[in-house]
């Protein structure tokens, strides 16, 4: 959780979800995320948040209110983690590709699963169990998130699932795009 | 009451009162209206304890974790209305983790072999399944109200069930909670045969409804009084299921938008001025001005309006405004800006209760023109206001003592500057007099959130003279322990203490210990605490649970950790129950 510093009043609030960075990071498909790896090393204490950094709840607005008073331009769609009954949005037209996308939803649980950078993964701490971004697509299929041009995504992306390691064998990325 | 101890006529005697049967006493305890009274008098002695655990019917468990389900069950056994509360407040703002906790399964299930005879039941800010859902709507023959508010976990599956179960339903109230849509028709699930709705509210379901099966049920539910629409309800329906409540008290219009067409705001003017009964009024309105008019004849009769979602703005929504001379209860957005607000001033003055809600309050670029003096303004002119919740970008020392001089009876002041660290706009000193000109004239204040730049001042004054205040937040705010100490040593009647990115550190905690017991519960998050004071702390004070919950270490086992390490978050709370077994990963009991 990032603390605004004393001297902050003088900097505005940046709108967009900004979520200051944990220890951990999540790596794209093919990217390089050395710099993160070390950058994850490095660290043991929370370091001070960037002066743009918005603090985490502030101002307290109930996110019920926050998500219905979101524009329509908004795409807000439902992540569920599989075996909690826990259902949290995300808007994916607040981002501005995978990496954003999948620091926000890294945040939404983060306080469960931490994430295992390389491997585009999120591991429950207490039971190690795996979990990967997944997502239904406007055909209802359930596909590996981060397979395809993120605006596809974004316009085909119905709701997103937390699934675990272990079922999500069984998908295949997608081999042509439409 | 009987003479005790006479012995003039024995055979005329009344009994000492003290030998009196128990009907009598839970009789008399029938006459206290607050459950601290019941639970004073059921202090005092063995027979009164029996005669009020015996015959309390409505119970209310703050904090579903200070006692177990088992407990309430078995001290209470005739209960007939429960309302259990979960996550803490700041649950609202994502602070709290999804696994936190507050699941509401043994609440039901305890309740289900327990209580048979239970009628209602109210959750707020706790998980609730399907399966609860199923429980009851399976266990209590009697089930009359189900309140569920900032809850999550269940679907239309379950709300089917209980659709389908409940045959003496009368009230279903859903505020604010996250609900999976499976798609299932619940609405169809109300036997053809059942009327006995009064309350119906769905106003945060997303997903369609039959419209038909909706008008259905209001049809023949003829004590139907509140009805809270979601946003699937176009407005011509709306129109048709008015003209068959015209008995409606309460109303919430769910999606209010459209555009304007003359023959459709007619028929909404005509469905409203059928609504000779209707009291209260909310809605989500992306409504086009235009419209508003259609509303006017209830104006005049309307007691409570809740526009808080409303994106309406301009002369018209002020218009409208003004022409509600009853209003008690005001909640809006900024939109309606100083202007608006100068109006519901001169218009409005039965008003009790204001609430000012941000539009944009992640963009500091959207400026919208509501400042200090719209609150100075109600506060001047609407002698009955008593509960505050105000969020702007600017205030003044200056203005919180002229409102503070003139409303002496808050017993609510939120005040939420939406940048933190906001001084003075004027004299960029910090807050501290004005707030302390608060607490010093307002001596029946409750309910308290403070904002801005403050230092340990402000504490100092709250700490003294805040004598009745029940529930304190605090952020971003104090430069010192001593902020802390002056809260924990003083405020002789806190309940809920929240603080958030204060400089607040281990010794006035531990110093302040015994304090905690009297109180139901602190939260501190982003302070100076570290884990060896919560150790101390839990060691000094059994019965308090002292959770840990540190996001960035993610489930680091507490046992490995030094006195040293820095703890991100704790939440204390008095609990008769000991430790929790259902903590998640990434929260720890000390």
């Amino acid at each position: 959780m990032s603390t605004a510093t004393a001297n902050s009043a003088a900097s505005p609030a940046v709108s967009g979800l900004d979520y200051d960075d944990t220890a951990l990071t999540l790596a794209l498909p093919g990217s390089s995320s050395a710099a993160d790896r070390n950058k994850r090393a490095a660290d043991h204490d929370d370091k001070p948040p960037s002066p743009k950094a918005r603090a985490v709840g502030w101002p307290p607005v109930r996110t019920y209110r926050r998500n219905a008073l979101r524009d329509d331009e908004a795409k807000l769609v439902k992540v569920a983690v599989d075996g909690a009954p826990y259902l949290r949005k995300v808007d994916l037209a607040a981002h501005d590709g995978y990496a954003a996308l999948l620091r926000a939803l890294h945040a939404m649980f983060a306080s469960c699963l931490h994430a295992d950078g390389a491997a585009r993964k999120l591991v429950d701490a207490a039971t190690g169990a795996e979990y990967v971004p997944t997502y239904e697509d406007k055909d209802g299929d359930w596909m590996l998130v981060g397979d395809v041009p993120f605006k596809m995504f974004v316009d085909s992306c119905k709701r997103i699932r937390l699934m675990k390691s272990s079922e999500a064998v069984n998908l295949s990325p997608r081999t042509s795009l439409r | 009451m009987g003479r005790g101890g006479s012995r003039a006529s024995p055979a005329a005697a009344a009994p000492p009162w003290h030998a009196l049967p128990d009907e009598v006493w839970e009789h008399a305890f029938s006459f206290l209206p607050a459950d601290s009274d019941r639970g004073a008098a059921a202090a005092s002695c063995r027979s009164w304890l029996r005669a009020e655990r015996r015959s309390r019917r409505r119970l209310a468990v703050a904090n579903c974790y200070a006692a177990s389900p088992q407990d309430a069950v078995d001290r209470f056994p005739s209960v007939r209305a429960v309302e259990v509360k979960g996550k803490p407040h700041f649950a609202d703002f994502g602070l709290v983790p999804p696994a936190w906790g507050a699941a509401a399964a043994p609440w039901v299930e305890a309740a289900a072999d327990g209580w048979p005879l239970l009628e209602e039941l109210s959750f707020k800010r706790m998980v609730v399944t399907d399966d609860c859902l199923e429980i009851i709507a399976a266990s209590f023959r009697n089930f009359q109200v189900l309140r569920l508010v900032s809850c999550e976990g269940f679907s239309t599956a379950g709300l089917s069930a209980i659709a389908s179960g409940c045959r003496n339903l009368r009230e279903l109230d859903l505020q604010e909670n996250e609900i999976e849509d499976c798609s299932i028709q619940w609405l169809n699930l109300f036997p053809e045969s059942f009327t006995s709705l009064v309350t119906l509210n769905f106003s945060c379901l997303e997903g369609d409804v039959n419209i038909t099966v909706l008008d259905r049920l209001v049809t023949r539910c003829h004590n139907l009084k509140t009805l809270k629409l979601n946003n699937a309800i176009p407005l011509d329906k709306l129109a048709n299921l008015l003209r068959k409540a015209p008995q409606i008290v309460e109303l919430g219009t769910g999606k209010f938008s459209a555009d304007y067409h003359l023959d459709l705001f007619l028929k909404l003017e005509s469905a409203f001025s059928g609504c000779k009964s209707l009291r209260r009024l909310s809605g989500a309105w992306d409504a086009v001005p235009e419209y508003l008019p259609a509303f006017y004849c209830v104006c005049e009769g309307l007691t409570s309006l809740n526009l808080s979602y409303a994106t309406v703005r301009g002369p018209e929504l002020i218009k409208f405004i003004g022409r509600c001379k009853n209003l008690q209860l005001l909640w809006v957005m900024d939109l309606i800006e100083d202007r608006g607000l100068a109006v519901v001033a001169s218009s409005c003055n039965k008003l009790q209760e204001l609430r000012v809600f941000p539009s944009a309050p992640f963009d500091a670029a959207e400026q919208v023109s509501l400042t200090e003096r719209g609150l100075v303004d109600v506060s001047a002119s609407c002698p009955m206001l008593e509960s505050v919740l105000y969020f702007c970008r600017r205030m003044t020392n200056e203005a919180l003592i002229t409102i503070a001089k003139n409303r002496p009876n808050f017993t609510c002041f939120r005040l939420c500057i939406l940048e933190p660290h906001t001084p003075d706009y004027i004299t960029h000193q910090p807050l501290d007099v004005g707030f302390s000109a608060i607490v010093e004239s307002c001596k029946g204040l409750r309910r308290l959130s403070v904002s801005g730049l403050l230092t340990d001042n402000v504490f100092k004054s709250i700490g003294a003279h805040a004598d009745r205040l029940e529930m304190l937040s605090i952020a971003f705010a104090g430069n010192s322990d001593l902020g802390l100490h002056y809260i924990l040593s003083g405020c002789k009647s806190l309940k809920k203490l929240e603080i958030r990115d204060c400089p607040f550190g281990d010794k006035p905690l531990l110093a302040n210990a015994a304090k905690l017991e009297t109180m139901r519960s602190l939260w501190m998050s982003s302070c100076s605490l570290t884990l060896g004071a919560c150790r101390q702390l839990a060691r000094k004070m059994p019965r308090l649970s002292v959770e840990v919950m540190n996001y960035s270490r993610g489930a680091c086992p507490l046992d490995s950790l030094t006195d040293e390490s820095p703890i991100e978050t704790i939440y204390v709370y008095r609990t008769i129950a000991g430790p929790r077994s259902d903590t998640p990963a990434c929260v720890q009991i000390v």
